[in-house]
C-alpha cells in the first residue's frame, strides 16, 4: 500500500466528525508534507504559482543545508582539536561512548562530522520537538494549520546555538520564540519579530552563562576560548591574527562560534541560493552590506585609542561572528522585515549600522547582529509606513 | 560639545523613557493605535519636556536645592523635599500656559495636538524627566539636552510602537489576548530589541 493510499484510507479518521477529528491539523500537516494538496483557488482570479508556502520554507530549509554541514564538520573538528590540545584520551558520557568508536583526531573529517553530530542532532532533535510540540497544540486548539514557517524557525533556531548548550535551554528558548514570539499573533505571517531570533535573545538575556563568555564554544566540557570576534573586541583585529586565525580560516569557518554561523562562505551560498528563488530579497541583504561597509569605514576614519575595534576593517565584519548569517537568514525573513523596496534598502541599512555600532562601541555585548535585526524588526512598520507616504505625496504632486 | 551628544544619545536610546524604564505606560499604550495619533503625541511630548526639564531645573537650582536661597539672605534653608510637589505643579501649569498660547496664537497646532496637551499632565514620564535631572543633578543647560532627548526616546518608542500595532491589525490574536494584552506583549518584545543599547558607556 503506497503513502497516499495510506493517507487517503485514515482521512475519514481525521475529517469532521471522525474519531480523532481534533488531531486534523496534524494529519493536514503530515498530508501537505508529503504531497502537493489537490486544492485550488475557485471563482474569481488569482495569482496562481506552483510554490507554495510550504515549498518555500523548504526551500530556506535546503539553503541553510551548507550551514548544517558546517555545523556538523566545524563543531567536530573544534571539540577533536580541544580534546587533543587538552590531552583527553576519552570523552565522558553516553557521547563519549559513541566518540570513542570513531577515534577524535581533528584532521579524520568521519570523526569530526560524528563528533559534530552528537551535539548538532541532539539540539536539532530539542528544537523540533519542544517546539513542534506548541506548533501542534496551537494548531489544534485554535483550528488552524499547522505553520509551515516553524521548519524554518526550527533549523534557524538550532544553528544559532552554541554547541555546549545544555538541552532543557535548548527547549526553553524555542518554546518562548514560538508562543511569544508567534503564535500570540495567530502564527506564521502575523508576528512582527524573526520568531528564531526572539528565542535565541530570550536565552541570550535569561541565561548569559552559557549564550556568550569563553566555554561554551567549543563542546568540550572543561575548554575554554573565546570566539574570534570575541579576541577582536579585545585587541581588535591584531589580537585575532595572534591567536593564529587568519581571514580564509574565519571565511571559510574554520574557527569556534555558534554552530551554523562561522562559515562566511555556507552562508553566501545559502542566501545566493535565496536570492535566486526569489525567497529573500536582494535589497536587504545589499542593504545590510551598505550599511555595515558605511558604518565600519566610518569608525575606522574616525579612529580610537582605546578600542582596537574602532579600525576593524568591513571584510573582517563580514566574517567574524554571526553578521553573514543574520545577513542571509535572519534579516531576509520576509514577515518581520520591511515591505517595500525601499524600505528594504533602509531596514537592511539600518540592520548593518546597529550590527557594527554595538559590536564597536558597545562593551557588554561583542556580538551585535542579533539584537540588531530585532531591532529593525521593530521599526520595519514604520519605514514602510514612511516609505508609503512618501510615494502617495510624490504621486500627488506628480498628477496635481 | 561632545558631552552634550553623548548626553542626548543616552537619554534617546541606552535609557529610553518607554522601553527601558516602562514609564508613561498609561499614554504609550492608549494613545499608539494609529501612527498619525502617536506622532502628534510624541511631538507634544518633545515640546513639553523641553520646556518643563530646564524650568524645573531653573526653580529647583534657585528656589528649593540646600542653600539655593541665599541670593535671598537664607543661607540655611534647604527646601529640596517639595521639590516633587513642585515639579507636579510646575508640568500643570506649564502644560496649562502652553495651551493657551497655542489655542491663541497657533490654533492650527492646537487642534492638531488637541487631547494630547492635557493628557500630558499626568504622564510620568513628564515628571519621571524632571526627577532625573534633580536626582543626577544635571546643569541647565544639561537638563535642556535631557530634556530634548528623552522626550524625542519617548515619541520614538510610541510610533513604533503605533508601527507595530497598525502591523498587528492584520493578524489573528488569540481571543483572550485581544487589545491590551497583545499590546503588553508587544511593548515587552520591543523592550527586547531596545536591549541592544543596554551596555553602551558614553
Amino acid at each position: 500500500m503506497s503513502v497516499r493510499q495510506f493517507l487517503d484510507k485514515i482521512h475519514p479518521l481525521f475529517a469532521k466528525g471522525g474519531r480523532f477529528e481534533k488531531l486534523y491539523p496534524v494529519y493536514e500537516m503530515v498530508d501537505t508534507f508529503l504531497y502537493t494538496p489537490a486544492d485550488v483557488t475557485r471563482g474569481a482570479t488569482h495569482v496562481r504559482d506552483s510554490v507554495d508556502l510550504k515549498r518555500v520554507m523548504t526551500y530556506v530549509w535546503i539553503a541553510a543545508l551548507p550551514c548544517m554541514l558546517m555545523a556538523l564538520f566545524n563543531t567536530g573538528y573544534q571539540a577533536n582539536l580541544a580534546m587533543t590540545s587538552l590531552g583527553m584520551e576519552s570523552a565522558p558520557g553516553w557521547r563519549g561512548a559513541i566518540i570513542n568508536l570513531f577515534g577524535h583526531n581533528p584532521w579524520n573529517p568521519l570523526s569530526d562530522l560524528i563528533h559534530g553530530a552528537l551535539y548538532f542532532i541532539p539540539i536539532y532533535v530539542v528544537t523540533i520537538v519542544a517546539g513542534g510540540l506548541w506548533e501542534v497544540l496551537f494548531a489544534v486548539v485554535r483550528k488552524h494549520d499547522v505553520n509551515e514557517g516553524f521548519f524554518v524557525s526550527s533549523i534557524l533556531f538550532a544553528l544559532t546555538m552554541p554547541p555546549n548548550t545544555p538541552l532543557w535551554q535548548v527547549a526553553i528558548g524555542i518554546s518562548f520564540g514560538v508562543v511569544m514570539g508567534k503564535e500570540v499573533f495567530g502564527g506564521t505571517g502575523k508576528n512582527f519579530l524573526n520568531p528564531a531570533l526572539t528565542g535565541r535573545a530570550f536565552l541570550y538575556f535569561a541565561y548569559p552563562a552559557s549564550m556568550s563568555g569563553d566555554m561554551v564554544w567549543t563542546a568540550v566540557d572543561g575548554f575554554s576560548g573565546a570566539t574570534a570576534l570575541g579576541l577582536g573586541a579585545l585587541g581588535g583585529v591584531d589580537a585575532i591574527r595572534e591567536a593564529g586565525i587568519g581571514w580564509f580560516q574565519t571565511f571559510f569557518g574554520f574557527e569556534r562560534g555558534s554552530m551554523g554561523e562561522t562559515s562566511t562562505l555556507a552562508c553566501l551560498l545559502g542566501a545566493a541560493f535565496l536570492v535566486y528563488t526569489r525567497i529573500a530579497s536582494w535589497r536587504i541583504i545589499a542593504g545590510v552590506m551598505v550599511g555595515m561597509i558605511a558604518t565600519s569605514t566610518l569608525f575606522n576614519v574616525i579612529g580610537s585609542d582605546s578600542n582596537a575595534m574602532f579600525a576593524m576593517p568591513w571584510y573582517w565584519h563580514l566574517t567574524l561572528g554571526g553578521f553573514a548569517f543574520g545577513m542571509s537568514f535572519m534579516a531576509t525573513d520576509p514577515v518581520s522585515a520591511a515591505h517595500t523596496n525601499l524600505g528594504r534598502w533602509i531596514f537592511g541599512a539600518l540592520i548593518g549600522f546597529m550590527t557594527v555600532l554595538i559590536r564597536v562601541v558597545n562593551p557588554a555585548f561583542p556580538e551585535g547582529i542579533m539584537l540588531a535585526i530585532l531591532f529593525s524588526n521593530i521599526f520595519a512598520p514604520l519605514i514602510d509606513y514612511a516609505v508609503i507616504k512618501a510615494n502617495i505625496a510624490r504621486r500627488i504632486k506628480r498628477h496635481a | 560639545m561632545e558631552a552634550y551628544i553623548n548626553l542626548f544619545i543616552k537619554s534617546v536610546f541606552i535609557e529610553n523613557m518607554a522601553l527601558s524604564f516602562f514609564l508613561g505606560m498609561c499614554t504609550f499604550i492608549a494613545v499608539s493605535k494609529k501612527i498619525e495619533t502617536a506622532v502628534g503625541l510624541g511631538i507634544a511630548v518633545v515640546i513639553v519636556q523641553t520646556l518643563t526639564v530646564p524650568a524645573n531645573n531653573l526653580i529647583y537650582t534657585y528656589l528649593l536645592k540646600e542653600g539655593a536661597l541665599s541670593w535671598a539672605g537664607l543661607r540655611d534653608v534647604d527646601l529640596s523635599f517639595i521639590a516633587l510637589m513642585a515639579c507636579i505643579g510646575v508640568i500643570a501649569a506649564m502644560v496649562q500656559i502652553l495651551e493657551m498660547v497655542l489655542d491663541k496664537f497657533f490654533p492650527a497646532l492646537y487642534n492638531a495636538l488637541g487631547i494630547f496637551l492635557p493628557l500630558i499632565t499626568v504622564n510620568c514620564a513628564i515628571l519621571a524627566g524632571s526627577l532625573f535631572m534633580i536626582e543626577r543633578d544635571y546643569n541647565f543647560s544639561e537638563s535642556v539636552v535631557y530634556g530634548v532627548g528623552s522626550g524625542f526616546g519617548w515619541a520614538l518608542a510610541i510610533t513604533a510602537m503605533a508601527g507595530v500595532r497598525e502591523k498587528l491589525k492584520y493578524s489573528d490574536v488569540p481571543a483572550g489576548l485581544r487589545g491590551l494584552g497583545i499590546t503588553f506583549i508587544s511593548a515587552g518584545l520591543m523592550a527586547l530589541g531596545f536591549m541592544a543599547f543596554s551596555g553602551i558607556q558614553l
